[in-house]
Order: structure tokens, then C-alpha cells, then sequence
């Protein structure tokens, strides 16, 4: 490519004279390599450009004004939106909802993945049906799942109340109650996600080399020495991986929480707010208030605070390589 | 701020071309096809749930050649009216005929100008005798305009078990129970007594419902004439608060929130005694009840307070459609007596108009599952009790469905009734700022 390059110097307009004459072919051939790998690429820039980077960009215009749907003029306030939502208590609810809601359904349903992982690579009978079957509920409709769970949940002739009742427990009021309510939703998730993960966590545990484990277990290592001493460790980074990938899920977390609500249709999240996650109280705020400006600074906000996370991880990832390099 | 108007256009992109296209679709001309009766026109009509006009659109087309209606059918009232602000807001998109909500309509009044006003571009007949005055008034702007032809409405009456009003002692024979239904405090002493009486079974599904009826009988809503908030001030909302709040901690309430799964599942066992009971709710027992409940359910010409209203619809004409003459027209001959009670008899939508509320057709109608009752008769009565249209600000439905309802719902979960009224407040205010 540098050879090529160097042909023709750059500014020579009389480039026919000299020598060695570049013919069509040669130029176009030289185009071809400059040129053709930025056509490759281009088709996804110029859609993320139109569908990723425009609305980001938009969103961010739009924020710095009082903007209700249907304004002819609406009014430039700068930063006013996000001072106001820094000062908003529903905001902070919220948010305070999804970071609960998430580690109650990632941290149960990482370490579940994992266990279900090693159980699927053991030696099954049947295995692909079992692995199959693990990734089932990913495949059903979310909307139908959540008037399902809705279901089971429900206070008076909810199915889990019923068989609580049936064991001599009390009934529990799942939407009432912010923990409660909590429990449920991440519960939902988790049945979805589960299966999944362990899908991708499996994938990784396969491709560890069997050589590690045969030394090892001719060292005298039992079956959980192994897990903990070579498994784990080498998972690490496809963890790490499904922790992003769960963290960006989780914080966007939104039918869940909608289709739980008694109230159908209801945005609240809950008769306080008790299960509103951020990405409910936007939706509330542009469609049901028709407060676009606002709901542009709430979805900056929380694409901040992904982005965080997002390097925090990434940070962390630095971390472990290192450590496995020693 | 015209490229902000546009970038927002842009941003709502593709349904909105899809829509564009189809409104541009026919004739392009307004102003020909206006001049020329022979010229083919297409006008779009948008509804949502049921307004029984399957068999109106055809009958209108063949008495009108040159005319080509699309009727575009939603399922849910809440999307079909976000997607219609968007719509306004955008400036395109609105079919011609647009069909609002009464529980909508305040916001769309707040956008009155968007709307052609009916009486100036309206046919002739379609004069304001022909409604119940407060149906024809609630559709007025505040400078005046009608912007929307009224379709159907949601007279209130009270239904209730008889099999279960009759295990704790009470009347259950329609006229015996009307002064059980007399005012809101017999109502709620009826249901001390029923509580009682039965062991600490619920007598109604859910405070909200209640609370929307009392609140919906005040001459303003949760906003006064300027517009502006008015919970603090306007004591007859105050005084209904308390009077359901209490009643929920006495152990009136069911706490089923309504249109819920376990709502449905309330009235197939039994879980509340009677309900505020819109025209149209007799259909939802019915098929909530269910067949092995037929024949327990009974009807009243009885409300507390007098009268109401919940529900009914209006037909409007944004100023978008490129032709509003003709629009009007049909408009007009959807909610003309005789297309009412066709409607009515389709998919039993109660009619809005005096004549119609005479009809034969409609005083003759009874219903089987409510124990033969001539509920023709008795919602037109009910119809006639309602005195006169409540001023709702905008923001109003918003105010309901977001502050009211769900404070109510907490109070139920086991909040106090002050720690709901101050949740009520500040949700409100956060709507309404």
C-alpha cells in the first residue's frame, strides 16, 4: 500500500509526465485500495448517523427548552431542565428504583447463570435439548410475559398468593410494597435472562482447554477446586462482558415495571411511584405530560450515567487482565 | 422556530410520511373538489374501541358517490390520544374526522385553534338543539368555538348484587334501593351497614371510581376557570376525599383497581357489592360476571348526587384536513339521531341527542343479563338528570389518571388519608406547573 502510494507526489499537476506513467488501471487500482474500504464501512455509519447520532444529538437540543408537544414556540432555557431534574425527587426515586431492581435481578441471575452453565457442560444425556431449553424463555414474548407475571403476582387472586396461602403464609401485597414489588419485577427478569446467560457463560466455559483440567485433576484437584481454580478465573472476562451487557439492560429496564402495574396503562410505576424506573418516568413525562424538553435532559442523564458505568467496567476489565497476567 | 417545528416532524418521521402520504392520497385540489359535487373526495375518520360505525360507513358512501371514507380503528383510548397530540403538535397526520374522548377532551380544547370551528363550516341541521345541552356546551372553547359534534355518553346509574344486597338485610327491589342511592352519605352509610352486616365484605371495587364520579359532579374540576390548580380551594373535592377515605378505612373498599386482571377477576367472585355504573359498564359486568352470574346483577335509576357523567365521545375536524366542509357533513350525519341509535344498537353506545333519547327503538331496549331491566329507559332518564358541563382545565384527565387515582390506590395499600391528599397535591402540582 505505501509503495503505491509513494508514485505519484502529491501536488504534481502535470502527473502524465513523469515516470513510470500511472495508467487507468494503476489509478484506479490505487483508488480502489484507498478508497473501497471506507465505502465497506460507510452504509453503517450513515445509519447510525441517521438513527444513533441524530436523535442523541437532537435529544440534547432539545433539552435546553421549556417544550411542550404541540408548542409553536417553545422557550430556550438552557440549562433549567437539568438543574430542575438534579432537584427532582421522583427523579432520584426512580433511579433509586432501577440500581434496586437491577443488582436484585443481575446478581442473583449472573451467579445462576454460572452454576447452570456448569451443569449444562457436564456430561447430560439429551445435552443440546437441555441448553435448548435454558434459552426458551428468552424466546417468548416479553409483553405476554408480563401480563402473565403480572398475574401470578397479583394481590387477591394472584397464583402466588394462592399457593403462599395454601402453605399457611400471610398474602403478600406485591405491588404495594417498594421491596416487594422489587422482588417481583427482577423475578420477571430473571426467569427471561437467566437462560441466556448461562448460553453465553457455557460458550466460554467450553473453550477453556481440557488439558488445564486433566493436570489438574492429576494433581488431586476434587470437582470444586477445579471450578473455583481454573473455571471461574478464565471466565472472567466473558463475565465481565455479561455484567455490561445485563448493566445496560438493566438500567433501560422498562415493560417489566410497565405491565406490573395494577393500573393498566399506568406509567406511575406503582400507586407511589414505588416501582417507577427512570426509563417509565420519561416515557410518563414525554407521552403522558408532553414535556419533551424534560424528558430530553432525563434521557441524557441516564445515558451519562450508562456511560459510567459502562467505563467503570471497562476499567475493571483493565484490572483482571492484568491480574491474569502475573 | 419554524426548523424546530420541522426537526420535530423529521423526529416523528415515519408514521407521520406513511399518514402524510395517505391524506394527500386522493384528490389534491381542496378548493376544486369543493366547487365540483362530482369530484371524487377521500376523507379519513379515526376512532378508538367501539363507536358502532361499521355499518354507518358503507350506508354513507352509497348516499354520497363521490365520497371515499378510511376509517382507521385503534384498540385503546390512551395511545390513540397520545398519538393524536403528537399528531397536532406535528401539524400532519390527524385524519379529518378525529374522534376525542371526554376525559381528553380539556387538553384538546387547550389547542382549540387547531380545530375548525363546527357551526361556522358545519351543515345547518346540525344545530345545537339537537344535543342535551351540556353534552353540545362541553365541547365549546373559551372563545366560543364548537370544535366537536357529540356522539355517544355515559349517563350514570348505580348497579348492585341483589343476591348479596339481600344476605345482609337491605332492599333489593329497583325502587326499594333507590334511597339507599339518594345521596353520597346514604350511600356510604348503606355500605357501614352492608359491611357490618356481612362480616367485613367490601360493598364497592375501588375508591378511585367513586371519588371520579364525585369529583366529576362539582361545577369545576381539580383546575378552576383561570386554568390554574384549585384542590386547595375547591372544598367539594376536599369533602369527597374525606367522605371516600373514610369509607376505605370502615372497609367499604374491595381495593380492585379498575380495568385491572384482578378487577375482572372481582367480579366473577363476588369481591364488591355494587358499582358506579356508566351506560356502557353493563356490558363490562357482563362479560366479567360471567353466564353464572346472569340474573344477579340489577340497575337503578338512582345516582348518588343526583346525575353524571363518565365517558362519550365527540367528533372533531382539525384545521390539518384539506377538506373541512365535507368532513363536517359526515360528522354530522354520524351523530344524527338515527345514526345514534343504529350505533346504539351495534355496539350499544348510549345516544347524545335529545330525539334520539325519545326514540322507540332506544326506550323499548331491555337487558336480559340485568334481569330484564329497561335500561333504554332508565339511562335516558339518568341522561336528563345531569344539570350542566363541569369546567375541566387542562390537564385535567391528566390529574385523574396520574395524581387522584393512584393516591386513592395508596390510601387502600395503607397510606393515611392525609399522607394520600398531600401525594395528591404535589402530584398534581408537578402536572399542572
Amino acid at each position: 500500500m505505501t509503495v503505491v502510494d509513494k508514485i505519484a507526489p502529491e501536488g504534481n499537476e502535470a502527473g502524465a509526465r513523469t515516470p513510470p506513467r500511472p495508467t487507468l488501471r494503476h489509478r484506479l487500482s490505487r483508488w480502489d485500495v484507498k478508497v473501497s474500504p471506507y465505502l465497506y464501512i460507510a452504509p453503517f455509519f450513515l445509519v447510525f448517523g441517521i438513527v444513533g447520532l441524530f436523535p442523541l444529538l437532537y435529544t440534547a437540543y432539545v433539552s435546553l427548552f421549556s417544550w411542550e408537544a404541540g408548542d409553536d414556540a417553545p422557550d430556550f432555557i438552557g440549562l433549567d431542565n437539568f438543574k430542575e431534574l438534579f432537584a427532582d425527587t421522583q427523579f432520584w426515586n426512580a433511579l433509586e428504583n432501577t440500581v434496586s431492581i437491577f443488582l436484585l435481578s443481575s446478581v442473583p441471575q449472573l451467579i445462576i447463570a454460572v452454576l447452570l452453565a456448569a451443569l449444562l457442560s457436564a456430561r447430560l444425556r439429551g445435552a443440546t435439548g437441555w441448553r435448548v431449553g435454558v434459552l426458551l424463555p428468552y424466546a417468548a414474548s416479553l409483553v405476554a410475559l408480563g401480563i402473565i407475571f403480572a398475574n401470578l403476582f397479583g394481590p387477591k387472586y394472584g397464583l402466588v398468593n394462592g399457593l403462599l396461602q395454601t402453605l399457611g403464609l400471610d398474602p403478600v401485597d406485591w405491588q404495594a410494597g417498594r421491596f416487594s414489588s422489587h422482588a417481583a419485577i427482577a423475578i420477571m427478569v430473571n426467569w427471561r435472562w437467566t437462560g441466556y446467560n448461562a448460553l453465553i457463560v457455557l460458550a466460554a466455559m467450553q473453550a477453556i482447554p481440557k488439558e488445564l483440567h486433566e493436570a489438574a485433576l492429576i494433581d488431586g484437584a476434587g470437582t470444586a477446586r477445579r471450578f473455583f481454580s481454573i473455571t471461574l478465573p478464565l471466565l472472567k472476562p466473558t463475565l465481565v462482558f455479561v455484567t455490561i451487557t445485563s448493566t445496560i439492560g438493566g438500567l433501560q429496564i422498562f415493560t417489566e415495571p410497565k405491565l406490573f402495574d395494577a393500573m393498566p396503562g399506568s406509567n406511575n410505576g406503582g400507586s407511589s411511584n414505588q416501582f417507577q424506573t427512570v426509563t417509565l418516568y420519561l416515557y410518563q413525562t414525554a407521552f403522558e405530560n408532553y414535556e419533551l424538553g424534560y424528558a430530553s435532559a432525563i434521557a441524557w442523564v441516564l445515558f451519562v450515567i450508562i456511560v459510567l458505568i459502562a467505563l467503570v467496567n471497562f476499567f475493571l476489565t483493565g484490572r483482571l487482565a492484568a491480574v491474569k497476567k502475573k | 422556530m419554524r426548523t424546530i417545528r420541522n426537526g420535530l416532524v423529521l423526529a416523528l418521521g415515519i408514521t407521520m410520511t406513511a399518514f402524510g402520504l395517505a391524506a394527500c392520497g386522493g384528490d389534491d385540489g381542496g378548493a376544486p373538489a369543493a366547487s365540483d359535487p362530482n369530484a371524487k373526495v377521500e376523507l379519513s375518520l379515526a376512532t378508538f374501541t367501539e363507536f358502532g360505525y361499521e355499518e354507518l360507513i358503507p350506508e354513507y358512501e352509497r348516499l354520497h358517490p363521490n365520497i371515499k371514507i378510511t376509517h382507521r380503528k385503534t384498540g385503546q383510548g390512551g395511545p390513540y390520544h397520545q398519538d393524536l397530540i403528537t399528531k397536532l403538535a406535528a401539524g400532519s397526520g390527524l385524519a379529518d374526522v378525529t374522534a376525542v374522548e371526554e376525559g381528553h377532551l380539556s387538553n384538546v380544547l387547550d389547542k382549540g385553534s387547531k380545530f375548525n370551528d363546527l357551526p361556522e363550516i358545519g351543515p345547518a341541521d346540525a344545530s345545537p338543539g339537537r344535543w342535551l345541552g351540556w353534552k353540545y356546551d362541553a365541547a365549546k372553547t373559551k372563545d366560543g368555538k364548537v370544535i366537536g359534534y357529540g356522539t355517544d355518553i355515559g349517563p350514570l346509574a348505580m348497579c348492585y348484587r341483589e343476591d348479596m344486597l339481600a344476605a345482609a338485610g337491605l332492599p333489593t327491589d329497583p325502587e326499594a334501593v333507590k334511597p339507599l342511592f339518594a345521596t353520597w352519605d346514604s350511600y356510604f352509610a348503606a355500605g357501614d351497614q352492608y359491611v357490618s352486616k356481612t362480616g367485613g365484605k367490601a360493598w364497592f371495587d375501588s375508591a378511585a371510581q367513586n371519588f371520579n364520579a364525585m369529583v366529576n359532579q362539582l361545577p369545576t374540576g381539580y383546575l378552576g376557570t383561570d386554568d390554574k390548580l384549585a384542590l386547595e380551594t375547591n372544598q367539594g373535592i376536599k369533602d369527597a376525599w374525606t367522605k371516600v377515605t373514610g369509607a376505605v378505612s370502615k372497609g367499604q373498599s374491595a381495593k380492585l383497581t379498575a380495568f385491572s386482571n384482578e378487577w375482572n377477576s372481582g367480579f366473577k367472585q363476588g369481591a364488591f357489592a355494587t358499582k358506579v355504573c356508566p351506560a356502557w359498564m353493563l356490558g363490562v359486568i357482563e362479560e366479567h360476571s360471567g353466564p353464572e352470574n346472569a340474573g344477579k346483577w340489577a340497575v337503578t335509576a338512582a345516582f348518588p348526587g343526583g346525575g353524571g357523567n363518565w365517558g362519550g365521545s365527540y367528533l372533531t375536524v382539525p384545521t390539518q384536513s384539506k377538506h373541512p366542509k365535507e368532513a363536517a357533513e359526515l360528522a354530522a350525519w354520524l351523530t344524527a339521531p338515527e345514526q345514534q341509535i343504529k350505533a346504539f344498537q351495534a355496539k350499544g353506545t348510549f345516544p347524545s341527542q335529545v330525539k334520539a333519547l325519545e326514540d322507540p327503538a332506544l326506550l323499548g331496549e331491555t337487558d336480559a343479563y340485568f334481569g330484564g331491566a329497561k335500561i333504554g329507559q332508565l339511562f335516558a332518564e339518568q341522561a336528563k338528570k345531569v344539570a350542566k358541563p363541569q369546567y375541566k382545565g387542562p390537564g385535567d384527565g391528566q390529574i385523574q389518571e396520574n395524581a387522584s387515582s393512584p393516591a386513592l390506590q395508596a390510601v387502600e395499600q395503607g397510606k393515611s388519608a392525609d399522607e394520600g391528599w398531600t401525594q395528591l397535591l404535589d402530584a398534581a402540582k408537578k402536572i399542572t406547573r
